[in-house]
């Protein structure tokens, strides 16, 4: 009896020291992963960690040294840079607008139980995964090549991509919907169109709301991004302003401020309001 | 009776009411705001800055590759290149099966158009059409057109001759003759001209490299001139590397902060706030601003993307991972503690395990996301396969380069997808820790 015991406990500790060992393998390769990456990384880079260190906050010691010097211009530029802006918010706005209506049709379509062509369903998911796999970036640099710069090409870019962030997480959204009130209209002879827009929509407008807002918050910061590689808006501002280097820098102070301002408070907004629907009273729920 | 329901049926109406106006309001200001838009990226306008040219160059340049054959008309010289690049040039009296070389050199195009350069000019046999003739010298190109008036598809002047036909592009002026045959696919994508394995047959080559040759017809392969192959996994690496460092590293630094940042952590509420405005800093000042300033210090390359990565989501995860502490269960921390356990211990047995399935899963979808950003940021900061990307695009003429970095993206990204979601479902066995 005491020997069967002490085999249980003997047994354990093998099984405790394996497991041990086990996490220890993995940990150590994963610091020789992350310190020779880093070395990797840093041999491959134009300039070294330590030798930039120390340069880290020249720059915007600089920046700020001549934006303070000029603080009188300060508001002038917020107000010359404010359409700019605009543009870029409004470029983000209208691609999550669009992409979530397409998204939105896009994951009923690629889910099972609601598609009304079940058997494409995988080519539909698929499609979705691809166009999520593209990078904005890529698409809207084919784009400007064709169109010309301007907003069109980040909007349609930021749009595909969303279409298929939403998709994906719309479609996962639908999985979890109550099929009865989609029985309910078929019964009483609702189309396709009817049944979704009245049996599905209802039921999961809060969460593609939730979903969509969060996206506005990406978009925002990716339209921000387009605009420097030649998209328009704030970013294509923002450029300007730091190729001129010295001389310009109060203006790229007041981008810098626009663009920090702006995120944080549509980042705030949109947390707030995710919070109210997902966790909200009952009159949070649209009618 | 009927007096008592009437309050009830008008309250009803109003509520139909103005659930109707809202039903009926939203995509008007939907529409509406579309509209408005219409007018301020000016999309009517678009068409006439639209360059529908280039987009067919584009599409036609993805799937197929044009040989040029070129005589320069003063010394007589003709040399046949691939793309017209110099990497991807025929060595001198050797040439594609349908170029003839010799005194007088005879190219067959497709649908049996025919161009020879002869000694004193040359001639194109048009089916259907006739015989064109120029001989440039001093005086122009000459060109001699068959009666009759002059097709679209003939652009001819004193200085110029084009012909654009579905066989194929001659160009005329004085100094040169060209002419550009298609060809479907991609251009020497396994190996240059001067490898001794192009134009080889799959089979020819794999019986090659089974007789003891694989490492020289990997170095030719691996070194094509064109393609770059190696230079092109190096930068796919690149990207991978600066995702994987910045995701892991910002998720080793956010951890220990977000403990000053949960409540149930960090009595001190002046800390508390002070950690969590300065993730939100890190957060709201975005990447994009992140890559700019730490260019400025390290210069471009993977490190500086990988250090963008790391600071903006070393604030999403502080925000995160602060926010799973503080819904940790207190009673298995008072467990651990009643056996005695030190605060370390309690930390590593009563918290961490409640909250890794979150740690784990956050970390997994940054990670997948971050392969996106890296290849956005290395466009910026010149790194990585965004930086070829790029650079392919600015050429503007290496569009079956773009194609092959853009299919290359997608491939990297859906298979970074595949693991991150085949982890997180290996790892976190049960239900997912929220969204």
């Amino acid at each position: 009896m005491v020997q069967s015991v002490r085999d249980v406990q003997a047994s354990y500790m093998a099984l405790v020291r394996r497991r041990r060992s086990y996490s220890a393998i993995l940990l150590a390769l994963f610091v020789v992963l992350m310190v020779s990456g880093f070395r990797t990384a840093n041999d491959r880079n134009a300039g070294g960690f330590f030798d930039g260190l120390h340069r880290l906050f020249d720059f915007p010691a600089e920046v700020l040294a001549e934006a303070s010097e000029k603080a009188a211009n300060l508001p002038g530029h917020l107000v010359t840079f404010f359409p700019a802006l605009l543009e870029t918010v409004n470029i983000a706005i209208a691609a999550t607008l669009i992409g979530a209506l397409a998204g939105g049709l896009l994951s009923l379509l690629s889910t099972r139980g609601l598609s009304p062509w079940p058997w494409a369903v995988p080519i539909f998911r698929r499609m979705a995964d691809i166009l999520r796999a593209i990078p904005d970036v890529v698409i809207a640099l084919v784009l400007i090549f064709i169109l010309g710069g301007g907003p069109v090409p980040a909007m349609i870019a930021i749009a595909l991509h969303s279409t298929g962030a939403l998709g994906k997480m719309f479609s996962e959204v639908n999985e979890n919907v109550s099929l009865k009130p989609v029985e309910g209209l078929q019964s009483v002879g609702a189309g396709w169109i009817q049944q979704m827009m009245l049996g599905v929509v209802p039921q999961v407008a809060p969460n593609y709301l939730s979903y969509a807002l969060l996206r506005v918050e990406i978009n925002i910061r990716a339209s921000a991004i387009l605009g420097f590689v030649g998209a328009g808006g704030i970013g294509y501002e923002l450029k300007n302003a730091i190729s001129w280097g010295q001389g310009r820098y109060d203006d790229a102070a007041a981008i810098f401020l626009l663009l920090f301002l702006t995120i944080v408070a549509v980042d705030q907004l949109s947390g707030h309001l995710r919070h109210r629907l997902t966790h909200g009273t009952a009159k949070g729920m649209l009618a | 009776m009927s007096l008592a329901a009437d309050p009830l049926k008008t309250g009803a109406e109003r509520l139909f009411f103005r659930k109707r106006l809202i039903g009926f309001s939203i995509p008007l200001i939907i529409l509406i705001y579309l509209a408005q838009l219409f007018f301020a990226f000016d999309i009517a306008g678009l068409a006439q800055r639209a360059n529908w040219e280039n987009g067919r160059t584009l599409v036609a340049d993805s799937y197929s590759y044009k040989t040029q054959v070129m005589r320069d008309n003063r010394t007589g010289e003709v040399s046949v290149a691939v793309e017209g690049e110099r990497h991807g040039r025929y060595p001198d009296g050797t040439a594609p099966d349908w170029v003839h070389l010799g005194a007088v050199t005879t190219i067959d195009l497709p649908y049996g158009h025919q161009v020879q350069f002869l000694p004193d000019g040359l001639r194109y046999d048009i089916p259907g059409y006739g015989t064109i003739t120029a001989s440039p010298g001093s005086q122009g190109v000459q060109a001699v057109l068959p009666d009759g008036p002059v097709p679209d598809f003939i652009n001819a002047s004193k200085n110029r001759l084009t012909v654009t036909t579905k066989a194929g592009r001659l160009t005329v002026t004085r100094a040169r003759s060209e002419v550009f045959r298609y060809a479907m696919g991609w251009e020497l994508f396994f190996f240059t001209l001067d490898s001794p394995y192009s134009g080889m047959s799959p089979q020819a080559v794999l019986s090659r490299a089974l007789s003891g040759e694989a490492g020289a017809i990997w170095h030719d392969f691996w070194t094509n001139k064109l393609w770059r192959h190696g230079d092109v996994a190096w930068a796919l690496a690149e990207t991978l590397l600066m995702a994987f460092l910045g995701t892991m590293g910002a998720g080793i630094v956010a951890l220990p902060l977000a403990f000053l940042a949960a409540r149930n952590f960090a009595p001190l509420g002046p800390l508390r706030f002070a950690m969590r405005r300065m993730f939100d800093f890190f957060r709201g000042v975005d990447a994009l601003i992140w890559t700019i300033v730490l260019a400025r210090a390290f210069g471009p390359g993977p490190l500086t993307g990988a250090l963008a990565i790391l600071i903006t989501d070393t604030g999403s995860f502080g925000k995160l991972f602060s926010e799973a502490l503080e819904n940790v269960d207190e009673k298995q921390i008072e467990g651990v503690q009643s056996t005695g356990a030190k605060p370390v211990q309690r930390y590593r047995f009563g918290v961490i395990p409640q909250i890794t399935p979150v740690l784990i899963s956050q970390v997994l979808y940054f990670l997948e996301s971050n392969t996106r950003s890296a290849t956005i940021i290395g466009a910026i900061t010149g790194g990585g396969i965004g930086l070829l990307l790029t650079q392919a695009i600015i050429t503007q003429k290496d569009w079956e380069e773009v194609t092959y970095y853009i299919i290359l993206i997608i491939l990297m990204v859906v298979v970074m997808d595949w693991i991150s979601g085949m982890l997180r479902r290996r790892l976190i066995s049960g239900g997912e820790g929220g969204h």
